[in-house]
């Protein structure tokens, strides 16, 4: 099983809709196909694991080809790295349960400030 | 000299505090080890051979003398009263503890300093010329970039966790101080119709497959300065190999799929970072560039000057070697060697520290450069202020008149510190300087750069040395592979190996070999070593240091 994780902490599964996973290593001229397949339900952007920072830009470019709908990283994501998923255009982080317990509500309550000093969104304007 | 702004002193802080629960929860287990290596990366803590190492950032080399008091602060209460300046603009502390570092990083957000992305697979500390804003052949200060950059690529939430290290280096001159040819992405600033803007270079760099950066766009108008970089490096981040470690880095992306198919993406994905910048990010930078305002230079006369090298000898040579030519006239650009004979390339003791700190504050506008030859330069100084300054140097044992020399080496810390090392390299650096002071060779030599590595991974940048001496390990001895003709800068080349490596103790001799050969060959005096090499190629060399059977076989 697995826990959702969002600005007001953890939450279980209640996403019942599509759901069209996208794998880390999609190729760059796939995107703009799978922002127009999943709009209107969920893409869920793979990270296996916390190394792999792919899943950031996947995010950053889908939502730039116009996807609106609800954008999930899962997989082993750290507390550490919530502030980097939301700015990349996430809505939401799903980890594995051991993950949960080990990382608990509170770390991840620590970084819902992501709004908040960020030089990127800064310089964007 | 660029000052905080009430956001990067709120991000400092913020960060420090996010650091310290992170050394927390790894004690508490929340993070595992394995976890907390790239988060501990990020903000500049590894683990070296003996211990743990911060490595403190010193963007674009510019520090201020009260910065420089608080690094030898932070050497006395933290570590041995020592620091070690590095080859990327950097200072290394080689014996914090974990559970103190959270407090470092705090002493370093009270004077505008951090650790961040000093390490890990992130965009690193950019570099460039340590002459920057006072070189008299520059096209413009580089610095405003590359304070834009780092800003830019600080905490940026797509490139924490790239598939490997990731360097920029920016030069104003087109002499380039600044090595871009071997960094990931180099920068030079140029100007073109009255514009101001860059021509970029990608996929250079030096470790294990070391390779020339090639031009990926001829001129980069400022206003798309950001949005091309966020182009080439999320390019980067999904098409870089995250299989192999030793093939992740750009220049392996580049060099796999062609510079122009990769040039195609980069150029592609841009359309896209364009449309997601305003411009603010262009008023952002008007603001950086008012920073880096020069000081009010004075207007005294060079006449004592010119009247002190006339009378002391001591002066005239220090002034022949560590001066550099200032674009203002009655100023002058001083490196103060920090390559004392015999002793470890980079390092000042906490003494020295705040001596240079007190001398910017009297001779040099309170400013200081950390150059990527790991020496210190003390960027404005009137001339006329050079002969009190050069005397206060000398009573602080920093006067070492061997800029450019051979033993102004550049040489990684290796066994002595890196758990990486094959080999020493501080110590081979330490008696090729003695031995060739000892012989009186140094002087007649003149122009020479020895770079010394202690392993493959190659940051002593031995293959950009006109001399490159890289330690293996063969089958539990230490043997030691000479490359020559290496180059940085404008003619950037890497070394020809010469042939079988040597033993420990016949690296000076070989050494030796090559110099003697030089100074019989050579059209005159004022014909470089690197020069020489260019116009008769490695074969009179490699002759010196085998013998002329091996050649003719
Ligand atoms: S070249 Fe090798 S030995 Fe030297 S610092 Fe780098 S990793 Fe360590």
């Amino acid at each position: 099983m697995s826990v959702i994780v969002r600005d007001d902490g953890f939450h279980a599964e209640d996403w019942v809709g599509e759901i069209t996973e996208v794998p880390a290593d999609t190729a760059i001229a796939a995107v703009a196909g799978l922002a127009a397949a999943g709009q209107g339900g969920m893409l869920r952007v793979a990270f296996p694991s916390f190394a792999d920072g792919r899943g950031f830009t996947l995010g950053r470019r889908l939502r730039d080809a116009g996807f609106t709908g609800r954008l999930r990283a899962a997989g082993p994501v750290l507390a550490d790295q919530y502030a980097m998923a939301r700015r990349s255009g996430f809505d939401e982080v799903e980890i594995p349960d051991d993950l949960a317990a080990r990382q608990p509500e509170d770390q991840w309550l620590f970084r819902a400030d992501w709004r908040e000093g960020s030089y990127r969104a800064r310089l964007q304007g | 000299m660029y000052k905080y702004s009430d956001f990067d002193t709120a991000f400092v802080r913020e960060r420090a505090r996010q650091f310290r629960a992170q050394v927390e929860r790894r004690l508490d287990g929340s993070l595992t080890e394995d976890e907390f290596r790239p988060l501990r990366l990020m903000n500049g803590v590894y683990l070296q051979l003996h211990a743990y190492m911060l490595r403190i950032a010193i963007p674009y080399g510019t520090i201020s003398a009260p910065q420089m008091r608080q690094l030898a602060m932070i050497a006395d209460t933290w570590d041995k009263g020592y620091g070690h300046f590095t080859t990327r603009q950097n200072i290394q502390f080689n014996w914090p503890k974990l559970v103190d570092i959270p407090d470092i990083i705090d002493a370093l957000a009270d004077v505008e300093m951090h650790a961040i992305q000093t390490s890990g697979n992130t965009i690193r500390n950019v570099t460039t010329d340590a002459f920057a804003g006072a070189a008299a052949d520059e096209v413009a200060d580089p610095r405003p970039i590359a304070e834009l950059i780092r800003q830019w690529s600080t905490d940026h939430p797509e490139f924490q966790f790239l598939p490997r290290k990731f360097k920029f280096a920016i030069t104003g001159s087109p002499a380039d101080r600044a090595a871009i040819r071997v960094h990931d992405v180099g920068l030079q600033v140029v100007e073109k119709g009255g514009q101001r803007g860059v021509r970029v270079y990608v996929g250079g760099g030096l470790g294990r497959t070391p390779m020339i950066g090639q031009l990926l766009r001829d001129f980069l108008p400022e206003a798309d300065l950001l949005p091309y970089f966020e182009a080439i490096v999320s390019t980067y981040n999904l098409m870089g190999r995250r299989d192999n470690k030793y093939k992740a880095r750009i220049k392996i992306t580049v060099f796999e799929n062609g510079i122009d198919a990769f040039r195609e993406q980069v150029e592609a994905e841009f359309v896209r970072t364009r449309a997601e910048f305003t411009g603010v990010d262009q008023q952002i930078l008007k603001e950086i560039e008012a920073e880096f305002a020069p000081p009010a230079f004075k207007n005294d006369p060079v006449d004592a000057f010119e009247a002190a090298k006339a009378v002391d000898p001591l002066f005239r040579r220090w002034s022949a070697r560590n001066l550099t030519a200032h674009r203002v006239e009655n100023h002058a650009i001083v490196t103060v060697s920090l390559k004392e004979h015999g002793k470890t390339p980079g390092d000042a003791s906490s003494a020295q520290m705040r001596i240079l700190a007190d001398l910017a504050e009297r001779y040099a506008y309170g400013e200081l450069r950390v150059s990527h030859e790991q020496n210190i330069v003390l960027p404005h100084v009137a001339k006329a202020d050079l002969p009190a300054l050069f005397a206060e140097l000398l009573r602080a044992g920093l006067a070492t008149p061997n800029i450019g020399l051979v033993s102004d080496i550049i040489a990684c810390p290796g066994m002595d510190y890196c758990a990486l090392a094959t080999a020493r390299s501080i110590p081979v650096a330490e008696e090729i300087a003695t031995h060739f002071k000892e012989i009186g060779l140094e002087d007649e030599v003149g122009k020479m750069q020895i770079k010394i590595s202690g392993c493959i991974n190659a940051c002593g940048h031995h293959h950009i040395g006109h001399i490159g001496i890289l330690g293996l390990d063969r089958a539990g001895v230490e043997n030691y592979q000479i490359t020559l003709g290496g180059d940085e800068g404008p003619a950037a080349a890497i070394g020809d190996k010469t042939g079988p490596g040597f033993a420990y103790d016949e690296v000076v001799p070989a050494i030796e070999r090559i110099l003697r050969a030089y100074l019989d060959l050579r059209a005159g005096a004022d014909e470089a070593f690197i020069d020489t090499f260019r116009r008769l190629g490695a074969a009179p060399f490699k002759e010196a240091l085998y013998g002329v059977s091996r050649d003719a076989a």
